[in-house]
C-alpha cells in the first residue's frame, strides 16, 4: 500500500504528462532550439553554420559609410518602422471601442443583434476580411473609389480613385482604416462594457449629489474607475502591433509597395520560407521577443500604480 | 432628468446604428458582389454602383465547389479544428486538475514555466517546431496540422484559475464515499466546470478556424490546406489577371457561415472568456 501522497504525486503527474509532454516537445525545447538557431546560418539544406552573434550584428549594426552611419540591415529597419507606424491607430481603435462600448451600457433593445454585427470581423477568418478589403481597395472597380467618383460627380469636380494598396504614401493608412473596423467593435469593446460594469453605481450618484455633468461624470468617474482595462487594452494591443501585419501582407499587398507593408512578422516569414534564412529569422523573433518582454515588465512594474485598482 | 434621458439615448441609439451601419456595409458589398457575373462586377464604376444584382447570379456558389477543391479545404478545416479542440480541451482540462489540485514535487516551478511561456511571441517557437516538422518528415500531414496545436499553456492556465474556485468540500465527499483522482476528476470537476470547458471549447475552436500562417508553413498539396490557406491560394490563382471578384467573394462567405452560427449559440460562452481574459 502506497502512502497517499505518494499516490497523490503519482496521480498528479500522470495527470500531467501528456501536457506537458506537449508542451515539452512544442514549446519549451523549441524556445531553446530557436536561441540556437539565431547563433547560426542555415538554409535547411546543407549543415548549419555557427556564426556567433552575427546575426545580431547585422540585424542590429550600422556601419559608416562616406562619414554617414549606414543601418547594416536597411530592410530590417524599414520593417520596424512600418510596424510601428500601424500602430498609430491603436487610440484611436480604442477610442472608438469606448465610446461604443459607453451606448452599450444601457437598457439597449437589440443589444445582442449590435454584439453580433460587431463582432462580424472578429470571427471571420482573416484571410476572407483581407480578400473583402482588397475588393473595396481596388483601384478600377472598388467600391470606395467608386463613392469617391461618384461623390466628384455630384460636385461637379472630378476626382479621381485613391491607389489605396498600390501606392507608398496610401498602403499604410488604407491598411489602418481596415484595422480600426476590425477593432473597433471587436474584444476592446467588450472588455471596456465589462469595466464600465465593474463601477459602482454609488459613485455616480455622489458625482450627481455633487452637480456633476456627464462630461465631468466621465473624467472624474468613469475614466479613473475604467483605467486598468484601458491600460490593459493598451498594452496588449501594442504587443499585438509588434506580431501584426502577416495576413494584410501576404493577401493583400505582398508587403508592398516598395515593402512599405511589410512588418516584422512577415520579414519573419521571408527570411524563413521564401528565402531560407533560418538562422536570421529566428534572430528577428528573438528582436520581437525582447521588445514585448520589456513592455510586459514595464506592465508589471507600472500597471499597478499608474492606474487605479482599488476597486478589484 | 427625464429630457436628459431621452438625449442619451438617442445619442447612443445613434452612435450604435452608425457604428453598425459602417460594420455591414462592407459585408453587404460581399453578398452583392458574390451573386454577380464576372462581366456585371466590373460594369459598375461607369455608371451606378449597384448593390442589388440584376440579375441575381447564384452560380458562384455551385462554381466555387468545381474551380477549386473547397469540399476538400473544408473537410480538412473541420477535421483539423474538431480534433484540435477535443485535444487541446483534454489536455488543458488534465493538467489544470493536476496543477489546482494534486500536490506534487516540482509543480510550482513547472507552473511557473507554463507562465513564463505564455508571453512568449509565437514566432519564437514556430520557427524551431516548422523545423521539427521537417526534421520529423510531417510537412503537408494532418499531423503537422493538428498536434503541435494540441497543447497550451493558456487553455491550462484558464482552466487552473476556475478549478480553484471550486469548493473541496465536494471532493472531499467524494473522497469518503472512496472515489479515486480519476472519478473525482470526472464525477466532480468536470460537472462543474461546463461553462469554463465550453469557454475555452468556444475559443480554441475559433481560433483554430481561423489560423493561417502555421498552416500555410507546413503544407505543400491543395489536398491538405484549410480553409483560409486554401482562400488565399484561390485569389493566387489570379496573379495577373483582375481575380473574379463574385467568386472570390463566394467563397469567402460559405467560410464564415459555420463560425458564425458557433458564435450565435455560443455568445455568452465567448463574452465571458473575453472578461476572464481581461482580469487580473
Amino acid at each position: 500500500m502506497l502512502k497517499s501522497s505518494t499516490k497523490e504525486a503519482v496521480a498528479g503527474y500522470l495527470f500531467l504528462l501528456p501536457n506537458l509532454l506537449g508542451f515539452l516537445v512544442f514549446t519549451l525545447v523549441p524556445v531553446a532550439l530557436s536561441l540556437a538557431l539565431s547563433l547560426v546560418n542555415w538554409d535547411m539544406l546543407s549543415a548549419p553554420k555557427f556564426v556567433g552573434l552575427a546575426n545580431f550584428f547585422s540585424l542590429l549594426g550600422f556601419h559608416s559609410e562616406n562619414g554617414s552611419l549606414i543601418p547594416n540591415d536597411p530592410l530590417f529597419w524599414k520593417c520596424v518602422g512600418n510596424t510601428l507606424f500601424l500602430m498609430i491607430i491603436i487610440p484611436i481603435e480604442m477610442m472608438v471601442a469606448l465610446l461604443l462600448a459607453l451606448a452599450m451600457n444601457q437598457k439597449i433593445k437589440g443589444i445582442k443583434l449590435f454584439r453580433i454585427l460587431y463582432f462580424l470581423p472578429t470571427i471571420t477568418n482573416g484571410v476572407a476580411i483581407c480578400l473583402l478589403w482588397a475588393w473595396l481597395y481596388n483601384y478600377d472597380f472598388g467600391l470606395l473609389n467608386g463613392i469617391i467618383i461618384k461623390l466628384g460627380g455630384f460636385l461637379n469636380i472630378s476626382f479621381k480613385g485613391i491607389p489605396w494598396l498600390t501606392s507608398t504614401t496610401w498602403s499604410k493608412p488604407s491598411l489602418m482604416i481596415m484595422g480600426l473596423w476590425i477593432a473597433m467593435g471587436g474584444y476592446n469593446m467588450i472588455l471596456f462594457v465589462a469595466a464600465l460594469q465593474g463601477v459602482p453605481r454609488e459613485l455616480y450618484e455622489a458625482a450627481e449629489i455633487d452637480g456633476a455633468d456627464p462630461w465631468h461624470k466621465f473624467w472624474s468617474v468613469t475614466w479613473p474607475m475604467i483605467s486598468p482595462t484601458t491600460f490593459f487594452i493598451a498594452i496588449m494591443a501594442v504587443i499585438g502591433g509588434f506580431q501584426g501585419g502577416f495576413m494584410q501582407a501576404y493577401v493583400m499587398t505582398g508587403g508592398g509597395p516598395e515593402r512599405s507593408t511589410t512588418t516584422l512578422e512577415y520579414l519573419i516569414y521571408n527570411h524563413l520560407y521564401s528565402w531560407q534564412h533560418v538562422g536570421y529569422a529566428a534572430s528577428i523573433a528573438w528582436f520581437v521577443f525582447v521588445i514585448v518582454f520589456i513592455i510586459t515588465l514595464f506592465n508589471w512594474r507600472f500597471g499597478g500604480r499608474l492606474v487605479q485598482y482599488n476597486h478589484y | 432628468m427625464v429630457y436628459k434621458n431621452i438625449l442619451k439615448k438617442t445619442f447612443s441609439y445613434s452612435l450604435l446604428i452608425i457604428g453598425a451601419v459602417t460594420m455591414v456595409l462592407p459585408f453587404a458589398w460581399m453578398i452583392s458582389t458574390s451573386l454577380k457575373s464576372y462581366s456585371s462586377v466590373f460594369i459598375f464604376n461607369v455608371n451606378e454602383i449597384n448593390w442589388i444584382p440584376n440579375p441575381i447570379y447564384w452560380k458562384n456558389y455551385i462554381d466555387v465547389w468545381k474551380v477549386v477543391p473547397f469540399a476538400r479545404f473544408y473537410f480538412n478545416s473541420l477535421l483539423v479544428c474538431i480534433t484540435v479542440t477535443l485535444a487541446q480541451v483534454a489536455t488543458s482540462a488534465l493538467a489544470a486538475y493536476s496543477f489546482s489540485r494534486l500536490r506534487f514535487p516540482g509543480r510550482e516551478k513547472v507552473f511557473f514555466s507554463y507562465l513564463a511561456t505564455m508571453m512568449i511571441p509565437g514566432s519564437v517557437t514556430m520557427i524551431p517546431v516548422f523545423v521539427l516538422m521537417r526534421m520529423f518528415g510531417w510537412i503537408d500531414s494532418y499531423k503537422a496540422l493538428i498536434i503541435p496545436a494540441a497543447f497550451s499553456a493558456y487553455g491550462t492556465f484558464m482552466l487552473r484559475q476556475f478549478f480553484m474556485t471550486i469548493p473541496r468540500d465536494l471532493e472531499d465527499a467524494a473522497k469518503i464515499d472512496g472515489c479515486n483522482y480519476w472519478s473525482i476528476f470526472c464525477k466532480v470537476i468536470l460537472p462543474l466546470s461546463k461553462t469554463a470547458l465550453a469557454t475555452l471549447t468556444v475559443f480554441v475552436a475559433l481560433g483554430n478556424w481561423v489560423s493561417f500562417m502555421w498552416p500555410l508553413l507546413v503544407t505543400n498539396s491543395l489536398e491538405k490546406r484549410t480553409l483560409p490557406v486554401g482562400l488565399a491560394y484561390f485569389q493566387e490563382m489570379y496573379q495577373y489577371a483582375q481575380p473574379d471578384w463574385g467568386l472570390l467573394m463566394a467563397g469567402s462567405l460559405i467560410t464564415m457561415i459555420p463560425i458564425i452560427v458557433m458564435f450565435i449559440f455560443g455568445q455568452k460562452f465567448f463574452v465571458e472568456g473575453i472578461k476572464l481574459t481581461g482580469l487580473k
